[in-house]
């Protein structure tokens, strides 16, 4: 996938740049795309190796903090009494297991609803071509570049007198405002990647376009619901504005705005703190690491080839 | 049979559902009006757009006219409708006209705001970019151990940002974090990284760019190794060095992912709220607060929470967010992008 080519066996010593400029190439060895100096060599490596590094230290320090004992939260060096404490005050002493009860429900409830109500669209976006599609096309690119800060005050207004502040249903609600546009447009890039053929077939054997959907599109593109699924489920999972400004009480927060109370101007509470970033983490990249290399092509797909 | 009357309806472009029904088949004896026609055809496809049609109508559609509204008025905690209790008290608030556009355009604060905003954004996008580009193509080659360094570098993107966030919070601790322990460790004196403006702007885009990356460079990666080798090795061919080949092929080759992931993230980035929210609260002082922040504190950090002039402050940056995506289209097109 790469489309290097295979280099010569022999040729193992790099060619100076020079040399395949001026001598045409023709006479010795071409030099591969893959091959390169030992020193350049060595360079990719030191830059990838700092940059992995760079990348996996932050959450690899959240890990190791997490298994040592409160005082030593701040000791530079790895876990010196390994201990679960933190695991165990977390999960026991306070409402981590009702905050991650309420984030796993509105994030299901939502992921569901977003992926059930935009599977149809991002098929119609992707196959018709109908009056008022290049309106709804950018209704669905607009509202995802939408702050969160124009809608946040009439939802906030509107939950307050629904009565339906501190509710999940009113978290849900909200954040189906974020999931139904994206995974529209996500469904779309993935429609667009199953041969147009294959309706075309469902027609001619009497179908129409709901059944060719349902029953022919709709299996096809699997694995494209689920990616979008997994990545509004990823997007929610991580949502902290609505979450913070709409859930208040402890029973009510949701793990957004739960880890922020272990954290704060008033307790320093460093411990817990790693311990239950740890465990919201893991789901996430559980579930991201399902989804990732999907993710990509779909949100591209859908933009680059409208 | 599929492929016989698959010929012919595959023509009618991109096999819409149209194509059926003007296609070679069609009865044009008898057509009705082409009102009737349209929903004949069309219904279909607007059945299907239905239930998201409502959805964004509803919930996005109509606070986005009630947010609107709402900056136009003075509302805020005191007069707007709520209930205490068993207690219902209307609101009463008033429509005020633009008086918070005014009053929002006329003070420092909101031009303060903006231009940290814009230079945030650029910062955080220019770098985040580059660093995906680079990595991106240093990837892209033969390297041992590429699935490992692939994985790790993703990694970040794997993890809820806000979980992130505290993972760094706890490495700039200022007294005990990890970072000022090893510049103590070098002789150097510790950084105050979220305490001291300046430092704390350092930081919030490190972290942004930190959590950026990945992105970017999956991005790039997969437009990287969607262009054919043949060009790549054409271009060898014909002399081109390395430097050249990027510059000449890769660069064009990835124009199109690179464009969309630049207008993505400048738009993401320019309303990153966790990052600098969890960060620093947008201190100190308000010296990290970009718009979208700010504008939260307005409505849900001050007292009395001032909802009025928080979307009034919506409606700016999505006006500003509006604006950018247009020119940023129009100049794409002028160089001849589809997109």
């Amino acid at each position: 996938m790469t489309g290097t080519t295979t280099p010569d066996p022999a040729t193992t010593a790099p060619v100076p740049a020079a040399a395949v400029r001026g001598g045409n190439g023709r006479t010795g060895r071409v030099r591969g795309r893959g091959e390169r100096g030992p020193l350049a060599s060595a360079g990719l490596h030191a830059g990838l190796l700092l940059a992995a590094v760079t990348a996996v230290f932050p959450p690899l320090w959240l890990l190791v903090t997490s298994f040592k004992p409160k005082s030593d939260a701040f000791t530079t060096s790895l876990v010196e009494n390994f201990t679960f404490a933190n695991y165990d005050h977390v999960l026991n002493d306070t409402h981590f297991l009702t905050w991650f009860g309420n984030s796993v429900l509105i994030v299901l409830v939502t992921t569901f609803l977003g992926v059930f109500i935009s599977a149809t669209t991002g098929y119609a976006v992707s196959r018709f071509r109908f009056p008022g599609m290049r309106p709804l096309m950018w209704t669905l690119l607009i509202t995802q570049m939408f702050p969160m800060a124009i809608l946040i005050v009439p939802l906030y207004n509107l939950m307050a007198q629904l009565g339906l502040l501190n509710q999940p249903v009113g978290l849900i609600i909200t954040y189906l405002t974020i999931a139904v546009p994206f995974c529209a447009w996500m469904m779309k890039g993935f429609f667009d990647t199953i041969p147009v053929a294959i309706d075309e077939s469902g027609r001619v054997d009497g179908l129409n376009p709901f059944g060719t959907f349902w029953r022919l599109i709709l299996p096809l593109a699997k694995p494209g619901i689920a990616v979008t699924g997994f990545y509004s489920f990823v997007t929610a999972w991580a949502e902290v504005a609505y979450a913070s400004a709409f859930m208040t009480g402890e029973e009510n927060l949701t793990l957004a705005g739960g880890l922020q109370t272990f954290v704060n101007q008033y307790t320093n509470d460093w411990g817990s703190m790693t311990a239950a970033a740890v465990i919201i983490a893991v789901p996430a990249m559980i579930v991201f690491g399902f989804a990732q290399r999907h993710l990509v092509a779909g949100l591209t797909a859908g933009a680059t080839k409208s | 049979m599929a492929v016989e009357t698959g010929r012919s309806v595959a023509p009618a472009a991109g096999g819409d559902a149209r194509g059926r029904g003007r296609g070679t088949g069609g009865a044009p004896g008898k057509t009705p009006g082409p009102l009737r026609r349209a929903l004949a055809t069309h219904w279909y496809a607007w059945a299907m757009v239905a239930p998201v049609v409502t959805v964004i109508g509803v919930i996005i559609g109509y606070p986005l006219v009630r947010g609107i509204y709402l900056s136009l008025t003075d509302a805020d905690e005191a007069n707007v409708a709520r209930t205490i209790g068993v207690n219902e008290i209307d609101a009463t608030y008033e429509f005020v006209g633009l008086d918070n556009y005014q009053a929002i355009l006329t003070d420092g604060v909101f031009w303060d705001r903006l231009g940290w905003t814009v230079l945030w954004t650029v910062g955080c996008v220019s770098i985040t970019f580059l660093l995906g580009l680079v990595l991106a193509s240093m990837l892209n080659r033969k390297v041992r151990g590429r699935t490992v360094y692939r994985m790790a570098l993703i990694l970040p993107w794997g993890i809820p940002a806000f979980v992130s966030v505290f993972a760094w919070r706890m490495l700039y601790n200022e007294k005990n974090g990890i970072l000022n322990q090893l510049l103590a460790g070098g002789g150097i004196d510790g950084i105050p990284w979220l305490g001291d403006p300046t430092w704390a702007k350092i930081s919030v885009i490190a972290v942004n760019v930190w959590l950026g990356v990945p992105f970017m460079l999956v991005a790039m990666l997969g437009a990287m190794q969607g262009i054919p080798g043949e060009l790549l090795e054409a271009a060898e061919m014909d002399g081109a060095n390395a430097w050249q080949r990027f510059r000449n092929v890769v660069l064009p080759g990835i124009r199109s992912v690179s464009s969309t992931v630049i207008l993505l993230s400048t738009i993401w980035t320019f309303n990153m709220f966790p990052v600098i929210f969890l960060l620093t609260r947008g201190g100190p002082g308000d010296s990290t607060e970009i718009l979208v922040t700010y504008a939260y504190r307005l409505s849900f950090l001050v007292s009395p929470r001032d909802f009025a002039s928080s979307a009034a402050w919506g409606v700016l940056i999505l006006l500003l967010l509006s604006a950018f995506a247009v020119v940023y289209r129009r100049s794409l097109r002028k160089q001849g992008e589809v997109w």
